[in-house]
């Protein structure tokens, strides 16, 4: 048993899923990193997961593997839907976390405490709907169609910059005050009339 | 006081008074001269798909490249959940679609695994042939799309052409060229009809010789390879650390191979090689993809040599549909029919995740399930998404037309990137 890890299961797979604390995540990871006997030195996946039960808490799921001693491990952490979303980035560990991480944070609206650079990814950054993939999202998207279609065709494409790339172009000054505005405020999500 | 400084200043690393990380803080060289920012695509025939990258320029070398992804986002894994498992069989057909065989396989493989269902001698050849064949043609793709970009057109030709003969005998498997969804949970959706084994013999021949050819006409080539050799390198560590995986990975010099070292499908029966790199830099890539080319050109000799006659199916009246002549005749297999379209095939309680080895890297499919006969969450592990989040750390500090040789060297796929 990995220390520090409240249980353990294993998967259909044959897997071994060990649970831990939230906030002890980014403490155990480093020591599965770095101990000699352990060296899970590759992430390969970083997802989480929530069930159709809303009782039940939400899963961040990391998958592991040692390329030297070519074995596998997951890890999850639980995280209870009515607090917080959010949990430690392993960023610092594992480069590879960087996109995985903005990915779960995009779909299922988890933080990543720690990552540098914490944007939507595939939904574009003023979305506003929520979060696609989690239970309570509808299939077809919170907006009818004819009201999506609007705001794409209302939508301003310089807002589809994001604040570094505006401040490498100088574009900065250029922009509206109401949309400088809002960059400024991060604000994600108004819809245009 | 000049804008951009006071950009600067809101661009402070750490977190907010709301707790967020802020964002990343410009480089120190941004000061320094002139910088251009350029936007390279999403509609760009370079970027392999509707990638759009964001490029910050000093006078032609790279300063920090931002890619910018979601344009071709279906939200295919919001809507496994509403779909039975063989009813998620077409979705995978679009992600990677430059190899839909092998995105077939994989999903099967990992609904097979979370249902406990063993799969029969000769589905499981005939599914080393379907990935084998995914994975010529998609390297076929890549080599052709590659050498277009560095400015070469002849191998394009020649790698489509052998990648229309695959084509073919996909269509003739599946009906289908593109969209193939050839596999179904506990077997395939046909059995390959009767001149495929001779037709697919006659393409394992002659197809070396297309290979050779490519090779003759790039390895030694002065132009190719000053447009590839020490551009865009990953050291080993670096790969590791930054999850790359499948030719990637190994032409950094890291021998790590899913069919070998976590073998699925009997691949640890088959007699090839997994080429590694030692560079890490474009032509290392394109090296490894070639030779990866010829290995999968043997599998296919040994699996076609050794392909047992007998079902292609479990005989499993609840996971598979019964023949529509005995749906129509019999009363028993009526109701096996009835209940499987209605109510799907229920997969118990549990999760499972099955990595393969994909042309672009490590595929994988990760099902959890509540007991219904539809996944609670389907997560696909997207090797071209993970491989290109890479880019920006190879881009930096290389000229502009070496981002194009970098990005084409990754082997991305959109659909699949952004699902």
């Amino acid at each position: 048993m990995i220390p520090g890890a409240l249980r353990e299961e294993v998967a259909r797979d044959g897997e071994t899923i060990v649970f831990v604390a939230p906030e002890r995540l980014l403490e155990i990871m480093t020591w599965l990193k770095e101990t000699p006997g352990q060296q899970f030195d590759y992430l390969v996946d970083v997802t989480a997961v929530e069930f159709r039960d809303r009782e039940r808490p939400l899963q961040v799921v990391y998958f592991l593997r040692s390329l030297e001693r070519r074995a596998d491990l997951r890890v999850k952490v639980e995280l209870d839907s009515a607090a917080e979303l959010a949990v430690d980035s392993v960023w610092g560990l594992w480069r590879g976390a960087d996109w995985l991480e903005r990915e779960v944070f995009d779909m299922f609206g988890i933080t990543f405490r720690g990552h540098p650079d914490l944007r939507r990814i595939l939904m574009w950054e003023t979305y506003a709907e929520g979060f696609p993939l989690r239970k309570d999202f509808p299939l077809r998207g919170r907006f009818s169609r004819a009201e999506q279609v609007r705001q794409a065709l209302n939508a301003n494409p310089e807002a589809h910059y994001s604040l570094d790339e505006l401040s490498i172009a100088d574009a900065w000054g250029d922009l509206p005050d109401d949309m400088r505005a809002r960059l400024k405020r991060g604000e994600r999500g108004t819809i245009p009339e | 006081m000049s804008t951009r400084t006071l950009e600067l200043e809101l661009a402070t690393p750490g977190l907010d008074a709301q707790g967020q990380p802020t964002r990343v803080p410009l480089t120190a060289s941004d000061l320094g001269g002139e910088h251009l920012l350029l936007n390279m695509g999403p509609q760009h025939p370079a970027t392999h798909g509707v990638l759009r990258l964001v490029v910050e320029l000093d006078g032609e070398t790279v300063v920090r490249c931002i890619p910018h992804l979601g344009y071709l986002h279906s939200g295919f894994e919001k809507l496994g959940e509403y779909r039975h498992y063989n009813q998620i069989i077409p979705l995978t057909d679009r992600t990677d679609y430059l190899s839909p065989m092998a995105n077939n396989v994989g999903m099967a493989l990992a609904a097979e695994t979370l249902m406990g269902i063993e799969i029969t001698p000769r589905c499981t050849v005939l599914r080393v042939i379907a990935c084998e064949m995914s994975r010529i043609i998609s390297h076929m793709v890549w080599l052709g799309t590659t050498s277009i970009d560095l400015g070469a057109f002849t191998p394009f030709l020649w790698a489509f052409q052998e990648r229309e003969r695959i084509y073919n005998l996909q269509e003739m498997w599946t009906g289908a060229r593109l969209t193939t969804s050839l596999t179904r949970v506990g077997g395939l959706m046909a059995d390959i009809p009767d001149t495929f084994v001779e037709q697919l013999r006659e393409f394992t021949r002659s197809f070396p010789n297309t290979l050779n050819e490519i090779d003759r006409v790039l390895t030694r080539n002065a132009v190719w390879a000053g447009r590839t050799q020490g551009v865009g390198v990953m050291t080993a560590a670096e790969a590791i650390n930054y999850s790359l995986s499948g030719p990637m990975l190994r032409a950094s010099g890291v021998p790590y191979d899913v069919r070998k070292d976590k073998p699925y499908l009997g691949y640890d029966t088959y007699d090839f090689d997994v080429p590694v790199g030692e560079h890490g830099d474009v032509y290392d890539r394109y090296l490894v993809r070639l030779e990866e080319c010829h290995q999968a050109n043997r599998i296919l000799q040994q699996a076609l040599a050794r392909l047992p006659d007998g079902p292609i199916n479990v005989d499993d009246p609840r996971v598979i549909l019964p023949p529509k002549s005995r749906a129509m005749s019999d009363m028993e297999a009526m109701i096996f029919h009835f209940k499987q379209v209605m109510e799907g095939v229920k997969a118990p309680i549990g999760e499972a995740y099955v990595g393969i080895e994909n042309p672009k890297g490590e595929l994988g499919n990760y099902f959890v399930s509540d007991g219904t006969a539809k996944p609670v969450r389907w997560r696909i592990r997207p090797p071209s998404f993970i491989n290109l989040s890479a880019l920006p750390k190879m881009a930096e500090g290389h000229l502009l037309s070496d981002l194009v040789a970098i990005n084409a060297s990754v082997d991305i796929v959109m659909g699949e990137v952004d699902r």
